[in-house]
């Protein structure tokens, strides 16, 4: 690329390379996120000898530049000259996970485990390897922390000497001064172990797994409860009991509540870790006492997997356990002290009447579902509302549907609107589940009267709650129950009002079809038009516009059109402005929607290109479109331009042709990116609209042109 | 050997440590009396290696001093400290929703242990606190594309190649910035920070309410106590200082203004309302007076270096409590016994209210505080010893030996002696740190730091 005497195309590289120390931090990432198009431009030889070691020094810099750095370098492997050439990459990211910002260093572990792979054997002993060593025994625990993950990804591909090294390694950091360490290798034990031979999970991991299981801080301890279920996976059943158990015995009884959290988050896993025998013998009971524990936390964690856990007992005795054994505590948790606790439980009690049955669900599970129905917490009411269906459909919902209805009012006169907001949610669902008769009988007005709330995003809830009830009713449904009471606002005094019946009706349309939109709904709508309120006026004028498409062209044209003229001429900006639209989409020409982001965006590019013009550029926000923004922006253009010959189409909308060929020479610098990944048709049409137009000067065609057509002939 | 005599008698020794001396070895600050309100040093701290001693004043500065490399050739100059780093850490602010002013004055500075090449420290006001990077550079890119190094611009059509910019070596550029900061979750004054020894954790605390905040997360905090009435108006005890222990991350103190310690255990329970340890010292009743509930307030908590004692102050003495006896200290030493006299004019001038702190050596064998008149007190703890010494501009030759001093208590006042009536309640040190391994000290007064080192035999 590089080569010609005061070549044009090197200018963009140049401003990007010196933008890497502009002093906005902005840039430097916009630069950074192009290393890729500078390595390219700069070719593998200078890319290894140059960019780099410029790159591995450059850790002053902020996060998100070193987070983005850090990322670009996971993807450099073609560009420093393919896997031969790909252990130049571990010196920057070698400096990168050393950082003090987390995120960093993780992101440079993930880029290190990602070219790992591309390392062969041999080149991952002579530079991976030592890496790691170097990282594993640094000064600072940032270092160690992050050896800690690239253990697991050069162990399986290495001999075996060196696999005693590392496990070595490893053992030490498991043992590290700082907790940070000791963290970092404790999460990384269970991904660790997977890559080991069994013989080396037992002699080693294991007592390391027992060593950070109770080591001093919990912080520690409690991420040893994850590597437990990793372990016990890769274990043999018989071991489990003598090498696994008592560590996780030990955990679920931890002093430390944030350990016993662990165990209670992770008890599925557990469970399926370790097999039905030792699940029935060892975890019922610890399971039993976490429903127990003394923290609300640890409660309410335990009774978030109840269901989980009843679901995953082994079947022959199921419900023996479930009925001596874990409802008991179930019981107990019902009228718990603590509303997070009694909020967890109801979001999932409903779930084991499918596992209980019918009659074990009416005679145990029904008076509790029935008293989290009246809990004092609005949260419990409503997650047990929220899965209904369950009960449904095993016991159905008649037998809750007396007590239900009380709690569903009061939630729906709930004085917080966010519980109100909640209620709503799961009306159609609700609905579906009652019928179409007691929903008309006991919930519709509750409906209707969300309608007219004061908060604006109860009534907006209530309008799609409308929609959903529609199709789930059917349009007669709607046309008999909902539609009057809708239209039957349009005459409210208050205009707040006035406006739900439009929303209503924006919303309605589409699923009432066309025969009640045009007959019911269209003369409402017309007649608000002379509304005194603008608000209402112009929220007319989006209305026509949403339904105009259901409506007949008849209609359209007889009765919509002269409305909307008559709002175009309206004393009001807005109004006139929606009604403009309108007419303008409505006429089914192109959407001045879908017009307006290619002209932002092309005087976004116009500016930007612009600065490349002026001989005094560089203190200019210079910016280079990324591949994707570029074919971005064509999609956008190519969608709202239709069918229409692309020049053809900018000149109606009054833009001089040449900005567009301007727009046009971003895309140039991408030219090998995007030009290859443009679909075929628009290449064709990027290059007619640049040949067919007569106004730009010769030189600046040749200019857009070559390289096209270079690429053109080489390449298609 | 002077055992069996109890502290706080006033009796004089040769100072703390057997025969160590303590001399001179330089001052900070302005010299001119006038004090400019911005200038009042309001928080002295060492790092964990001692290498660095950060202060923060009045007028939300850091000022970071960084230990020399030893002098060969003048042994007996022991590395001294020379700035590092200023920064303006905090700025004056307004609550617009509360009509509050918001100080920029510095309460707290807590170093993190070290991750990285780069330094770390919590520096917090009476809101806010902000985590802060202190970070070297020795290097600088040089080389542009489009222009040359004195930043003329080239002509673009003479770019013929492309040129990637290389590191130089330059000075050595020290570097502040704000790396996190951690607001709006204070509603009353901070007065403590403290760094968990899981290296992921902290707390801070205000005078109702203790959060801990994860150092990466400043848009959550968890509070884990909450000490505050229903009713404002039965409020009847503030928090004063808290400290997390230094090396079990589960457990943290706190003290209140009635002079009582909590110890909490975060194992037990997610909030920490209810402690585990109440450590407090029965009153004597013969002491009883309408001043005992203001100077029984605590102002200060430290725990020693080993995680087995921990110590207090209060406005007259300083306790040494062992964590595994609640009912009262295991020491405890009278820091300016005389001044018991004189508590109700040390009322009306305010001076009861003054929070002094207090500090460990490095070995926790001795303990630090400060007092009135620019003295301070140090109380070797095992050899029954306290010494009071003074730091003020006099005193300021290079490794003069620092003199006893001493204040007379009614009766005959000797040569040397210093009569209660003419200390000078003005100059108080409330802030003094211990190099944590070396006898090195940094003792504030109003606007100077002085570090002072032990006499090299």
């Amino acid at each position: 690329m590089a080569g010609a005497d005061g070549d044009d195309s090197l200018y963009p590289i140049a401003v990007l390379i010196d933008e890497l120390r502009n002093e906005d931090v902005q840039l430097r990432l916009n630069s950074i996120k192009k290393l890729s198009t500078i390595a390219l431009a700069l070719g593998v030889e200078r890319t290894r000898t140059e960019l780099l070691p410029f790159l591995t020094d450059t850790i002053y810099d902020e996060d998100e530049v070193l987070l983005a750095l850090a990322e670009q370098l996971g993807n450099f492997t073609m560009l420093v000259g393919g896997p031969e050439y790909v252990h130049c990459l571990l010196p920057p990211l070698e400096s990168l996970a050393t950082v003090e910002e987390t995120v960093v260093r993780d992101k440079a572990v993930e880029s290190l485990r990602k070219i790992s792979q591309e390392h062969s054997p041999v080149d991952l002993e002579v530079h991976f390897e030592p890496l790691v060593k170097r990282l594993a025994s640094g000064d600072w625990f940032t270092s160690r922390t992050s050896a800690c993950g690239l253990f697991s990804v050069c162990y399986p591909r290495v001999s075996s000497t060196v696999k005693a090294e590392i496990r070595q390694h490893f053992r030490t950091l498991c043992s590290d001064d700082t907790p940070m360490v000791r963290r970092a290798a404790a999460s990384k034990l269970g991904e660790f172990a997977k890559v080991l031979e069994l013989e080396y999970v037992k002699t080693d991991i294991i007592p390391l797994f027992t060593a950070l299981a109770s080591d001093e801080q919990d912080s520690v301890r409690l991420l040893a409860v994850e590597a437990c279920v990793s372990i016990a996976t890769l274990l043999p059943q018989e071991d489990l009991e003598t090498l696994v158990m008592p560590t996780l015995r030990q955990a679920a009884e931890d002093k430390s509540w944030r350990v016993r959290y662990m165990v209670a988050d992770k008890f599925s896993e557990l469970q399926k870790a370790v097999g039905p025998e030792i699940t029935k013998n060892d975890l019922v009971p610890a399971f039993q006492n976490l429903l127990k524990d003394c923290e609300a936390e640890v409660r309410a964690a335990a009774a978030n997997k109840v269901k989980e856990f009843c679901e995953n007992l082994p079947e022959d005795n199921r419900e023996q356990i479930i009925m001596s054994h874990i409802l008991p505590c179930v019981k107990e948790l019902v009228s718990d002290t603590n509303q997070h606790v009694k909020s967890a439980l109801a979001s999932v009690i409903m779930g084991l009447s499918t596992i209980l049955g019918k009659d074990n669900t009416i005679e145990h599970l029904l008076p509790l579902f029935l008293t989290q129905l009246k809990d004092e917490c609005p949260e419990v009411r409503l997650n047990i509302i929220s899965n209904l269906d369950c009960v449904n459909e095993v016991i159905g919902i008649r037998q809750l549907s007396q007590s239900l209805l009380p709690a569903i009012v009061e939630l729906a006169e709930d004085a917080k609107w966010r519980v109100r907001l909640a209620i709503i949610e799961y009306m159609p669902l609700l609905a579906g589940q009652l019928g179409v008769e007691f929903f008309d009988e006991k919930l519709n007005t509750l409906c209707m009267a969300w309608l007219i709330d004061h908060v604006y995003a109860i009534r907006e809830a209530a309008t799609s709650n409308l929609t959903k009830l529609v199709e789930k009713f059917g349009a007669e449904w709607a046309q008999n129950t909902i539609v009057p009471k809708v239209l039957g606002m349009a005459n409210d005094p208050n205009y707040l009002h006035r406006m739900t019946t439009l929303f209503c009706i924006n919303a309605l349309s589409e699923a009432c079809g066309q025969e009640i939109t045009t007959k019911q709904m269209l003369p409402v709508v017309l007649k608000m038009s002379n509304d005194q309120v603008a608000n209402v006026r112009f929220n007319v004028a989006k209305s026509l516009q949403k339904i105009g498409p259901v409506l007949g062209s008849n209609a359209l044209q007889t009765e919509v059109k002269p409305v909307l003229e008559k709002l175009a001429s309206d004393s009001d900006m807005d109004v006139k402005y929606f009604a403009q639209e309108a007419i303008s989409v409505l006429d089914g020409n192109f959407s001045l929607q879908m017009v307006q982001p290619a002209f932002l965006l092309l005087q976004i590019f116009l500016r930007n290109v612009r600065s490349v013009e002026t001989p005094d550029p560089v203190d200019e926000a210079y910016f280079v479109p990324s591949p994707d923004q570029t074919c971005r922006f064509f999609n956008v253009l190519q969608n709202s331009c239709q069918n229409q010959p692309l020049a053809e189409y900018i000149g109606k909308w009054g833009l001089p042709v040449v900005f567009f060929q301007l727009a046009f020479y971003p895309l140039l610098i991408h030219k090998d990116l995007v030009w290859l990944a443009a679909p075929e048709e628009m290449k064709v049409r990027m290059l007619w609209s640049v040949l067919t137009s007569e106004e730009h000067a010769e030189q600046n065609r040749i200019r857009l042109l070559t390289p096209a057509l270079t690429l053109t002939a080489a390449g298609m | 050997m002077q055992c069996g005599i109890s502290a706080g008698k006033g009796i004089q020794l040769e100072g703390p440590g057997g025969d160590m001396q303590w001399c001179f070895s330089q001052v900070k600050g302005a010299i001119d009396d006038d004090v400019a309100e911005a200038d009042i040093i309001s928080t002295v701290e060492f790092n964990h290696t001692g290498e660095l001693l950060a202060t923060g004043d009045k007028g939300g500065r850091v000022v970071i001093f960084q230990q020399e490399v030893e002098n060969k050739n003048l042994p007996q100059f022991r590395s001294e400290y020379n700035v590092y780093s200023t920064f303006q850490s905090h700025e004056p602010e307004f609550d617009y929703l509360k009509s509050l002013e918001i100080e920029e004055k510095i309460n707290k500075i807590r170093w993190l242990p070290q991750k990285n090449a780069a330094q770390f420290l919590l520096s917090t006001n009476d809101k806010t606190i902000k985590l802060w990077k202190i970070s070297e550079r020795d290097k600088r890119p040089e080389g542009y594309n489009l222009k040359e190094e004195d930043g003329r611009y080239r002509d673009r059509n003479t770019i013929t190649a492309l040129r990637v910019p290389v590191l130089i070596p330059m000075d050595l550029m020290v570097e502040a910035s704000p790396r996190r900061v951690f607001a709006n979750a204070h509603t009353y004054h901070i007065n403590s920070v403290s760094v968990n020894s899981d290296n992921e954790t902290y707390l801070s605390a205000d005078d109702l309410r203790v959060n801990l905040w994860n150092l990466e997360i400043t848009d959550r905090s968890f509070n884990i106590v909450d000490i505050k009435p229903a009713n404002m108006e039965e409020l009847t005890e503030v928090i004063t200082a808290a400290e997390f222990h230094p090396h079990q991350c589960n457990t943290f103190v706190y003290s209140s203004s009635k002079g009582t310690i909590r110890l909490c255990d975060m194992r037990v329970s997610a909030l920490c309302d209810k402690h585990s340890k109440l450590f407090e010292e029965p009153e004597n009743p013969s002491n009883r007076s309408f001043f005992s509930e203001i100077i029984s307030s605590i102002s200060d908590v430290k725990f020693s270096h080993n995680g087995r004692y921990m110590m207090t102050r209060d406005y007259l003495s300083v306790k040494i409590w062992d964590l595994n006896m609640e009912n009262r200290p295991v020491e405890t030493y009278q820091v300016h016994e005389y001044l018991r006299s004189k508590l109700c004019s040390l009322y009306e001038n305010d001076c009861i209210f003054d929070k002094f702190e207090c500090c460990w050596n490095g070995n926790d064998s001795v303990v630090m505080t400060g007092s009135y008149n620019n003295f301070f007190r140090m109380f070797d703890r095992g050899q029954r010893r306290d010494a009071t010494l003074e730091a003020s501009r006099e005193n300021s030759k290079p490794l003069q030996v620092l003199k006893p001093r001493k204040v007379c208590t009614g009766g005959k006042r000797k040569k040397d002696e210093i009569s209660v009536d003419s200390l000078d309640f003005n100059k108080k040190i409330l802030h003094t740190a211990w190099h944590p391994q070396d006898n090195i000290i940094a003792v504030a007064t109003i606007n100077n730091l002085y570090i002072f080192q032990d006499k090299v035999n």
